[in-house]
């Protein structure tokens, strides 16, 4: 323990040197850029930057790099809120409760709510970081394929066993986000499946984030156009220090969910499997499954915001963990930072912390120093983003359709992928039409490929017996609570209505 | 006559100045990448072609050889048919490159219905050859030998799991070699890249492995895996201690390409702008430095028309050696 202060205290001293702090602000602040830009992205930022990186020394490079992914985790908030278009696919959840709450003319709740929450997120998972990182490492070893399809069985538990929707059309609709998942070449065998038409853009499969701005930019938009039937309406934004100050003392409100999203994003973070978007997605998921008032997620839930911004900067840093443990990025953008390493002459690994503990302290503390930094900067420019909404939606709606194409076409950089961005457009417009809720077609393609990976491995090493996923402790675990989850509204409303029952005799 | 005769000269000195530099200007306008260039890996993060990849990407913006960075891009799908597929669909694109692995050659023979002639593409390099060494966890003391593994195996048959990075992959090739070798008959569990293969071999969620020295150098150093036997002519100066499957007895040599390829109708002038700027990566002290620690033969620069005829000795082989141990071993069908 006290080894473990005094190294923190060389890394946070090593943080706080002028080159390594002017290091920080820079990249906080690009990142925040980069990751409100749709289809920009951590990954891209940090790519097209690596080279900068050359100019300084390694601890200083690092920092640069990591703060840059800090700040993209915030940044990704703010498109998700105030256009309704996620930044990135880490921030797809955060459009679910943030977009209600800007069209009601709470922008600044909302993102006041995400910057905290990043912040706790942030904090408490380098909390775990410094303290756990070792034992950790160890941990993560012991999620084999079976424990991972656990995990996603514990993850789509959390958006089936949601109280309040139609359980039959939440149902349907992770079943078309299952199906839309296989299309590609099979993971195993290699083999095309769902080629429709033989169109050869379909062998790449379908890239999430391309379903989750046509759902909720296109779509989103159409709904909008519709409802206002061309009336030219303008959002109210009052934006002061004052309710600055009482949006993040609400923080109270929110601060178990918070809790709950950080450590899970943490743990979720850690697994090179997993990553930051299953871990966002699954934390909104629990918020709502354990709210008082399940029924307001997804029309304007502050919880809904905050919920998924402290398990994707949580999880942030988490997937430092195997990168630096293990040299197994556990997210892209750590794939490009672990690139990095190696051209520095640092070869990440089981050894790095007892051979290079000044590299490894220096970044732990840079992290503390970036979360504070990237907490003030973002609640900085909150007037400047909300401002966007007072916009006349007659000239924000070619931004947000421009924003749409150009975050379409970035990931693969295929005009197919824009055409099917409008066609998801438009099959989201009509599923809100017919009151289907998107959000588990969403989580059903991202965690789709990895439990069917998971699976097929776990059932390949058992010779076929799915005994595989009961006889060992973690994934048994999993497999019980995500029972006990899909239980749990039922159980509930069982409850309640014995309790009515009770009151009325 | 001698004042109009200098009037002559005058615009023709003019003219021939222009035209030299113009001249210049073409040659040193030759083909440069006008955005940045796609650098696909046809194998997952963490794994031996993705490490090179990265490393090459950073050596380039390192000693700034190209005016536009390059992005690495994995496209991991289906043993690198995603990757061969996407880089064919690329056709005549000068701003895309793949870094191989021998899938590169097997995918296309197993999955014919894949549609793509490696021929086609545009061979630009040879950065190395890459090895193979058999590991298990260090905790399986038992094992000391090559004798003790087969015996091992043998004794667990189809309970022995091995663990690779996807059918028709070269470990998955390596893994039905020794099946045929040694007569017995594994359970081979496909994962994304070799670094996620390292890491449940150390998990234990997999018994042993074939994977590169790369994936698995961190972790042999930490005392957490062992190397029983390497599949190298000769015993590599990394691994002095561990003996050649040849030396005990058993014929089983296998090498990887790590080389560079244009999609296929790639202009001539990108391709020797490509050639140019990889050999000038091979020939560098941190590439060699790379090779020596990693366990990669680098000795010879391969490119262009030398590297096609390489590509195309080496599909035949891989085409024999599929042949033999049967398709079906490969691809667990």
């Amino acid at each position: 323990m006290e080894t473990i202060l005094v190294s923190l205290g060389g890394g946070l001293a090593e943080a706080v040197q002028p080159l390594n702090l002017t290091m920080i602000i820079i990249g906080c602040v690009i990142g925040l850029l980069v990751g409100a830009m749709p289809g920009l992205g951590s990954v891209n930022g940090v790519a097209i930057l690596l080279p900068i990186t050359f100019l300084v020394p390694p601890n200083a490079a690092i920092i640069f790099l990591a703060a840059i992914y800090y700040g993209a985790m915030y940044g990704g908030a703010i498109s998700s809120i105030t256009l309704g278009i996620p930044g990135a696919s880490t921030a797809v959840a955060t459009v679910f409760d943030g977009r209600p709450l800007a069209q009601q003319g709470h922008a600044d709740k909302a993102l006041t709510a995400a910057a905290t929450a990043s912040f706790i997120g942030g904090t408490i998972s380098v909390v775990l970081f410094t303290l756990f990182a070792p034992p950790l490492a160890e941990f993560a070893l012991r999620f084999g394929p079976p424990e991972e399809f656990a995990l996603m069985v514990l993850a789509f538990a959390t958006f089936i066993g949601l109280g309040g929707d139609d359980i039959p059309k939440t149902i349907f609709s992770i079943l078309i986000g299952l199906v839309l998942a296989t299309i590609g070449l099979d993971i195993i065998s290699g083999k095309p499946r769902l080629i429709f038409f033989d169109v050869s853009g379909f062998l790449h499969g379908i890239n999430f984030l391309v379903l989750a701005i046509g759902i909720y930019g296109i779509g989103e938009m159409l709904w909008t156009l519709e409802q206002t039937k061309g009336q030219v309406i303008v959002h109210k934004v009052q934006t002061s220090f004052r309710a600055m100050f009482r949006n993040i003392r609400d923080v109270k409100h929110y601060a178990g969910t918070t809790t709950l999203g950080s450590i899970l994003g943490y743990f979720v973070g850690t697994l090179p499997a997993a990553g930051a978007t299953p871990a966002s997605l699954m934390s909104y998921g629990l918020a709502k499954t354990f709210s008082k008032n399940p029924d307001s997620f997804g029309k304007g839930n502050v919880a809904g915001v905050a919920a998924p911004e402290a398990a994707n900067n949580a999880a942030s840093t988490g997937s430092m963990l195997p990168m630096i443990t293990l040299g197994i990025p556990g997210s892209p953008t750590t794939a490009i930072l672990l690139g990095g390493m190696i051209i520095w002459g640092l070869r990440p690994g089981p050894l790095l912390f007892s051979e290079h503990p000044d590299f490894v302290w220096g970044l732990i503390g840079s992290l503390y120093i970036a979360n504070l930094f990237t907490l003030l900067i973002n609640l900085a420019f909150i007037p400047v983003f909300v401002r966007v909404l007072t916009m006349p939606f007659t000239i924000l709606a070619p931004i947000i359709f421009t924003l749409c194409i150009v975050g379409g076409y970035a990931p693969t950089q295929t005009m197919h992928d824009v055409w099917l961005m409008f066609v998801f457009g438009l099959a989201g417009y009509l599923l809100r039409k017919l009151n289907y809720p998107v959000a588990p077609a969403v989580l059903a393609i991202v965690l789709g490929p990895l439990a069917e990976l998971s699976l097929r491995q776990s059932l390949l090493a058992s010779q076929g017996d799915a005994m595989i996923f009961l006889e060992r402790p973690i994934s048994a675990t999993c497999i019980a609570l995500a029972v006990a989850l899909m239980l749990y509204p039922s159980v509930r409303r069982l409850l309640e209505r014995r309790k009515r029952a009770a009151a009325t005799e | 006559m001698k004042a109009l005769r200098r009037l002559f000269l005058i615009p023709a000195l003019v003219i021939t100045a222009s035209v030299a530099v113009l001249m210049s200007a073409t040659a040193s306008a030759a083909w440069q990448p006008k955005k940045p260039i796609e650098f696909i890996i046809m194998a997952g993060t963490g794994g031996g072609a993705d490490q090179i990849a990265r490393l090459l990407q950073g050596l380039i913006e390192k000693k700034s050889l190209s005016p536009r960075p390059f992005i690495p891009i994995n496209k991991p799908g289906g043993s690198g048919a995603e990757a061969l597929r996407y880089l064919k669909d690329k056709a005549g694109d000068d701003h895309v490159v793949l870094v191989t692995l021998n899938s590169f050659y097997t995918t296309p023979i197993i999955q014919k219905n894949l549609g793509v002639d490696i021929s086609q593409f545009t061979p630009i390099g040879r950065m190395a050859l890459d090895t193979f060494l058999l590991w298990v966890n260090t905790d399986q003391k038992d094992i000391t030998n090559l004798d003790n593994y087969v015996m091992k195996v043998k004794k667990a048959g189809k309970n022995w799991k091995v663990g690779g990075t996807g059918t028709g992959q070269e470990d998955s090739i390596l893994t039905a070699m020794m099946e045929s070798e040694f007569g017995y008959k594994v359970t081979y569990i496909p994962f994304p890249g070799g670094g996620t293969v390292a890491k449940n071999l150390i998990g234990k969620h997999i018994d042993s492995t074939v994977n590169n020295p790369a994936e698995q150098n961190e972790f042999y150093r930490a005392g957490k895996s062992k190397p029983i036997v390497q599949f190298t002519e000769e015993r590599m100066q990394a691994f002095p201690d561990v003996p050649t499957a040849r030396e005990l007895g058993h014929d089983i040599v296998y090498y990887m390409q790590r080389s560079i390829n244009g999609p296929p109708g790639m202009s001539k002038e990108a391709q020797d702008w490509y050639i140019n700027l990889f050999k000038t990566l091979f020939n560098s002290e941190e590439w060699q430095k790379f090779c020596v620690e990693d366990g990669l033969t680098c000795d010879q620069w391969v490119a262009g028309n030398d590297l096609a005829a390489f590509h195309k000795e080496q599909a035949a082989r891989h085409k024999a050696l599929i042949e033999k141990v049967g398709a079906a071993a490969i691809t667990g069908q």
